[in-house]
């Protein structure tokens, strides 16, 4: 975006970078990205990390508790469950599951959202009239009802959840990213694509969707987090990932069954780790926005 | 205004035609509603009387013409499981959600205003940042599972609340202060910015300028109308808690409508469900309503757009 030369730029600590959106490697938060790295790693080197089945337990060996504790053992580091199952172990699976379905999640509604937001913006009339009211009726529905009516209807697995969590926040993206297409469809560049005789359909994929990609990934990041929690949610209500599959969302439903007796290995570890991944994409989101944003970075 | 009123009177209702049609097909679409209207291990000779009985041997258009009509009668069906109708269960939980609901917004103004206007007034400082993380926290933990650890402190090792059930103010305290919290995170970064906005204003420089104490400033000429949007926003949240009260309900074993929800669901008593997706959806499309033209009425530039 060019300055005027009557805005008052504000002194930046790296001038350079910051002008030309460059993201350099010391601006990175570095414990947010960090602990989503490991969670990354955990959850593709799954088979390799777990100390035992997640999904078979030792019923001789209930309710042990971490190995910290009176009872507990290093045999099963954090405890195990109602089955006898390895708390680690489950939580190790249960970070690929977060990881997929959080990250498929959001792709989904990411490319549903920026292509209906592309299309309306650009295309304008008819279809935008469309796209918007649907977009506007979507949006006016409670996304968790919607999602949890969906998902008890189809019932549960790992791929319906990514479906009904992309078709329940795509409406996000598509009215973000249909506002930048409206003021990108002015600049010079667009029109002397439509000058030089470009198809529509090079114009939104060439000239337009490299423009708004950033705007994609700043609600993408911050989308990561909601998508996570709602996944727990459908899966703590029991219409998520199916047993015995481990999810935290689960094996917090599981918890619940020890609570009250003082089992509390089983509910708040599982939260820690949701807590964890949600706080560090959160964080990481807002600071993605700041420095993708021109208009928040110029602030 | 008249005008502006009747189109987006026609905009709620078609959100309300659009919530029944993607609630009448995805029933339809994703398998025999039979299924879902029948205990499991029916004979073919029952699922064939509950498709004839149902209509579900008609024409689709037929089929949706019919929902709508039993609908516009009020008429959300019968459950199975308590053989009662679905309106009446509903209606006989709605009280418990409204009242779950006014203490959890008590919690989250009480904590999120006051909490918002420091951070405002200390931008950049301690309490500015101390309000961020309170906030990012608020969005980050999953409320249930807030709820949940509020019994295993409060409940199992200190003793001091009742776990779950309801009937005492002290069985409200847990489930209101864990539905309470996300919303707390919303209403404090409202409240900042809203205040921000207010205090960079011409008024306020006017109201310094004149020798007022700061104090004054802040809690009688900028804290007033940076109130407004806050209570907006408080308003739909209201009706947005009734709606996703469901897990925090669950928990805590409140008999509200979020609880009625997953009950119909562990019981696949189907009408239930759908009953209080279509009743959710359709309070939130008339609240926005009620918000836009209470917009339109305070602000003309509103009325004025397209």
């Amino acid at each position: 975006m060019s300055t005027p030369a009557d805005v008052i730029v504000l002194p930046s600590p790296s001038p350079s970078s910051a002008r030309s959106g460059a993201i350099r490697f010391g601006d990175i938060p570095v414990i947010p990205t960090l602990i989503l790295v490991v969670i990354a790693l955990v959850a593709i080197f799954a088979n390799q990390l777990a100390p035992h089945n997640p999904e078979i337990g030792t019923l001789t060996a209930r309710f042990k508790p971490p190995f910290w504790q009176t009872g507990g053992s290093v045999k099963y580091l954090l405890g195990t469950d109602q089955l006898g199952r390895d708390v680690l172990s489950r939580l190790i699976f249960g970070a690929r599951v977060s990881m997929v379905v959080g990250i498929m999640a959001v792709l989904v509604a990411g490319v549903v959202g920026t292509a209906l937001g592309i299309l309306s913006g650009y295309l304008g009339g008819w279809v935008d009239q469309v796209i918007m009211r649907l977009t506007d009726t979507w949006l006016a529905l409670p996304a968790l009802t919607f999602a949890i009516f969906l998902a008890a209807i189809v019932g549960p697995s790992m791929w319906n959840i990514v479906i009904i969590l992309g078709i329940t926040y795509w409406t996000r993206y598509a009215r973000v990213i249909r506002g930048e297409v409206l003021s990108l469809r002015e600049r010079e560049f667009v029109r002397l694509a439509i000058v030089a005789g470009c198809s529509n359909w090079t114009i939104m994929t060439r000239h337009i969707l490299p423009n708004v990609i950033n705007s994609a990934i700043v609600l993408g990041s911050l989308m990561l987090g909601v998508v996570i929690i709602t996944e727990a949610t459908l899966s703590f209500l029991g219409v998520g990932v199916p047993p015995p599959q481990p999810a935290w969302g689960l094996m917090l439903s599981d918890g619940k069954q020890g609570l009250m007796v003082g089992y509390w290995w089983l509910t708040v570890l599982p939260g820690c780790c949701i807590m964890l991944m949600v706080l560090s994409a959160n964080l990481l989101g807002d600071w993605l926005r700041v420095k993708l944003d021109p208009q928040l970075r110029q602030l | 205004m008249r005008q502006f009123i009747i189109r987006r009177a026609g905009y709620c209702l078609l959100s309300l035609f659009l919530l029944s049609l993607t609630i009448f097909f995805f029933v339809r679409v994703t398998g025999d509603p039979a299924a879902l209207l029948i205990e499991p291990g029916a004979s073919p000779a029952d699922i064939a009387a509950i498709h004839h009985q149902f209509g579900l041997d008609r024409p689709l258009w037929v089929q949706y013409g019919l929902f709508m009509w039993t609908l516009a009668h009020g008429d959300l069906g019968q459950s199975f499981y308590y053989q009662t109708p679905v309106i009446q269960l509903y209606l006989s939980r709605l009280p418990n959600s409204l009242m779950l609901a006014a203490v959890a917004m008590i919690f989250s103004l009480l904590i999120g205003v006051p909490s918002g206007i420091l951070a405002s007034v200390r931008v950049g400082k301690f309490w500015d940042s101390a309000g961020k993380v309170f906030a990012l926290l608020g969005l980050s933990l999953p409320s249930f599972w807030v709820g949940l650890v509020l019994i295993l402190v409060f409940s199992v090792y200190l003793r001091w609340l009742p776990s779950s059930g309801s009937g005492t103010p002290l069985h409200l305290i847990m489930p209101a202060f864990a539905l309470g919290w996300y919303f707390a995170a919303a209403h404090m970064r409202l409240t900042r910015s809203s205040m921000l906005d207010v205090l960079g204003s011409e008024y306020i420089k006017l109201a310094r300028l004149k020798g007022l104490p700061e104090a004054l400033v802040i809690a009688k000429h900028a804290f007033k109308n940076a109130l407004i949007p806050v209570l907006t926003l408080a308003g739909i949240n209201l009706v947005i808690m009734v709606n996703v009260a469901v897990v925090v309900e669950t928990v805590f074993a409140w008999p509200g409508i979020g609880r009625l929800l997953y009950e119909g669901i562990t019981f696949r008593d189907f009408p239930v469900v759908q009953g209080v997706v279509l009743m959710g959806g359709a309070m939130i499309v008339i609240v926005n309503l009620m918000i836009d033209i209470l917009y339109a009425v305070i602000d003309p530039r509103i009325r004025l757009e397209r």
